[in-house]
């Protein structure tokens, strides 16, 4: 008897901590988001079942405007990442040797140690109206009066790419350097230029790398909150501001919920498709 | 460097090859020619500079100085992927992304082959190599042997004029390698294409090779057919490298003619052949005698007539079929020596602890000024 039952309770005590964070910190909470975002108030303290807050969503161009961009400008956020990134990381993991290796993925953790915060005011002092760019370009002579970088959709893509590079460099910098040096040489060996070699064995080996790098960076950049909203001002239009306003400002707990679920089902949606389009799988990417 | 009308007939040549890393010397002046057509095998231990050779062929690397011709056509500045050179790497880097199709295919596209017949020459190179179906298959479905096939498949369907082999049959397990030794030399005679195949495993580079360059150090030590390296080195170094071999050292005590009298510093008297050209009465010299050259015997008169012989006990004796041997320690000076037994029964019933007269003739001793060898050579040659 006691043979049967022992491992049978090992396994649920070590299955015990998994199974209560899913439980309580994933699954109860978004049941509950659930439920209040299927509900409606009809009048004070009186509430109805219903997909009100989602047509609401619906009705309103706002709302839904708001969720395009976001979705739109992640993913262009995700992209200039990797661009930037790749060749970041392929000069890390392929180029380098030893300790400049090191030193060199130190230098891209370094903006970590501060909080995102400070970091994105560190932008606002270098592109703000009287800021040290502006400034600059007004002393030589490029500028004849101070410009404004702030509050545009640019400087809202350029902090988010600054705040997700990490995030893409390591991953990156992991799959590149499992890729062993020969398979480069004798891409170049079977008469493969720089290009080909790139496009037929450097990108499909580090495409595990590449899609979990983005994923990671298009969640971020579509859950960020601080950061669009610093740099794009009081126009910055990202969803999750809504979300906020929904919950604090406005006290409509059920109208966020809804916008909650809508951005959970946008991410999905997106990460899905990226994987259809790379033929990825998530468990090969995150395996 | 002019190029007279008999360069054509090698496919590869080095003048005056060097390359240094450093304060490194790795490939130390070095210069020879491959005929066309010929399996070149350059033979020698971990680090002599062998790779360092391969991978300036190959364009990986460029000569510090001198200059490499292929098909009478220098070839220093010229990249990797413009040399009419491809390269077998030692884990055969193929390209685990690829079917082994594709990994055919990548160089004849690169090559800018039409479209449309690229299938044909895939198929018949994968019938060439006697695996018709393998080509929608994964790297990864391959057993060791058939990726070692299609790695070479893929470089000379590319019909290269030179295919460079860096030791890729070190991966394969023992049995295999055996096989792999006679497959690739009739794939060499199959594609009439000229190997350069470097190895620090002797046997290898004797099998298959018509031509071996022993190196060590950064220079060629002797290139030769394998049966003169075997049986006429010329170095200390290439007679303990390439085969098997009894070594002792000592000094000259005398000479005449060819014959040099040596003792040992145990005080044991030994007659051998010069070798090298200036051995001197005092100089410190190696005497090497193969295993199969000894004559062993149960009595002392069956060796009379033959110049060195020694009385020994068996300390062991390693049973390997037609290879088998004995080790027989000489209690005077307590060397041990490697005898192969011969094939006519008599030795059958040898024992460990019995005592054996070994013998061997002045001809098979050979006498080398003695070497400066690093600790880590000692032990790649033994």
């Amino acid at each position: 008897m006691t043979n049967k039952t022992a491992p049978k309770l090992g396994l649920i005590l070590l299955m015990a901590p998994l199974l209560i964070w899913l439980f309580a910190l994933i699954l109860l909470p978004h049941v509950d988001m659930f439920m209040l975002s299927i509900t409606e108030k009809v009048a004070p303290r009186v509430y109805e079942t219903g997909l009100g807050n989602y047509g609401e969503f619906f009705a309103e161009p706002l709302y839904w405007n708001t969720y395009a961009r976001t979705a739109i400008m992640s993913i262009l956020t995700t992209i200039v990442t990797l661009v930037i990134a790749f060749p970041v990381s392929y000069y890390i993991a392929k180029m380098l040797r030893g300790r400049m290796k090191a030193v060199l993925f130190v230098l891209c953790l370094l903006p970590f140690w501060v909080s995102e915060l400070v970091r994105t005011f560190g932008w606002m002092i270098l592109l703000r109206e009287t800021g040290i760019i502006s400034t600059f370009l007004q002393w030589a002579g490029l500028a004849d009066q101070p410009i404004e970088m702030l509050y545009t959709d640019a400087t809202i893509v350029v902090g988010l790419v600054y705040t997700s590079m990490l995030f893409m460099v390591v991953p990156l910098v992991t799959t590149l350097e499992s890729l062993d040096d020969s398979y480069i040489e004798a891409g170049y060996d079977l008469g493969g230029n720089g290009f080909t070699v790139m496009r037929e064995i450097v990108i499909p080996h580090a495409m595990p790398g590449i899609v979990s790098g983005c994923i990671v960076v298009f969640m971020l950049s579509l859950g960020n909150y601080l950061t669009p909203i610093l740099l794009g001002g009081k126009d910055s239009l990202w969803f999750t501001e809504q979300i906020y306003a929904q919950f604090i400002t406005r006290f409509n707990w059920e109208q966020g919920a809804a916008f909650g679920f809508l951005l959970l089902i946008l991410s999905s949606l997106i990460v899905w498709g990226g994987l259809k389009l790379s033929r990825q799988t998530l468990s090969e990417t995150m395996g | 460097m002019s190029s007279s009308p008999r360069t054509s007939d090698f496919d590869l040549e080095c003048h005056n090859i060097t390359k240094r890393f450093g304060d490194f010397t790795a490939v130390d002046d070095i210069s020879f020619s491959i005929p066309k057509g010929s399996f070149f095998s350059i033979l020698g231990p971990s680090g002599c500079g062998k790779t360092t050779l391969l991978r300036m062929m190959a364009g990986f690397l460029e000569p510090d100085s001198g200059d490499l011709r292929i098909k009478g056509k220098s070839m220093v500045g010229v990249p990797p992927n413009k040399r009419p050179v491809n390269m077998v790497f030692q884990h055969l880097a193929l390209f685990p992304m690829m079917t082994v199709e594709e990994n055919i295919a990548y160089g004849l596209k690169r090559q800018g082959m039409p479209k449309a017949d690229i299938p044909a020459k895939v198929k018949s190179a994968l019938e060439r190599i006697s695996l018709p179906d393998a080509g929608p298959k994964r790297i990864d479905q391959l057993s060791g042997g058939q990726k070692q096939r299609i790695a070479i498949a893929r470089c000379l369907v590319l019909d290269p004029d030179v295919l460079l082999l860096d030791e890729p049959l070190g991966a394969l397990d023992l049995k295999l390698r055996e096989h792999m030794k006679v497959e690739l030399k009739q794939l060499q005679h199959n594609f009439d294409t000229t190997f350069v195949y470097i190895t620090h495993d002797q046997s290898e580079a004797l099998v298959m090779s018509d031509q071996v360059a022993v190196m060590n150090h950064g220079v060629f030590e002797q290139v030769g057919t394998p049966q003169e390296l075997y049986y006429k080195p010329k170095t200390a170094f290439v007679a303990g490298f390439v085969g098997d071999t009894n070594r002792w050292s000592g000094s000259i005590k005398g000479m005449s003619g060819n014959e040099v009298q040596v003792e040992t510093k145990d005080g044991l008297k030994l007659v051998a052949t010069a070798a090298d050209q200036n051995l001197a009465k005092g100089q410190n010299v190696d005497i090497f005698v193969r295993p199969e050259s000894v004559v062993i015997s149960r009595k002392s008169d069956a060796l009379v007539g033959i110049e060195n012989t020694i009385k020994g006990n068996v300390e062991s004796v390693l049973f390997d079929g037609a290879n088998s041997r004995v080790l027989v320690r000489d209690p005077s000076s307590g060397d041990k020596i490697m005898v192969t037994l011969p094939q006519t029964g008599e030795f059958n019933d040898l024992q460990a602890g019995q005592e054996l007269h070994l013998g061997w003739r002045l001809a098979q001793a050979k006498c080398f000024d003695t070497l400066a060898m690093s600790a880590e050579q000692l032990a790649d040659m033994s």
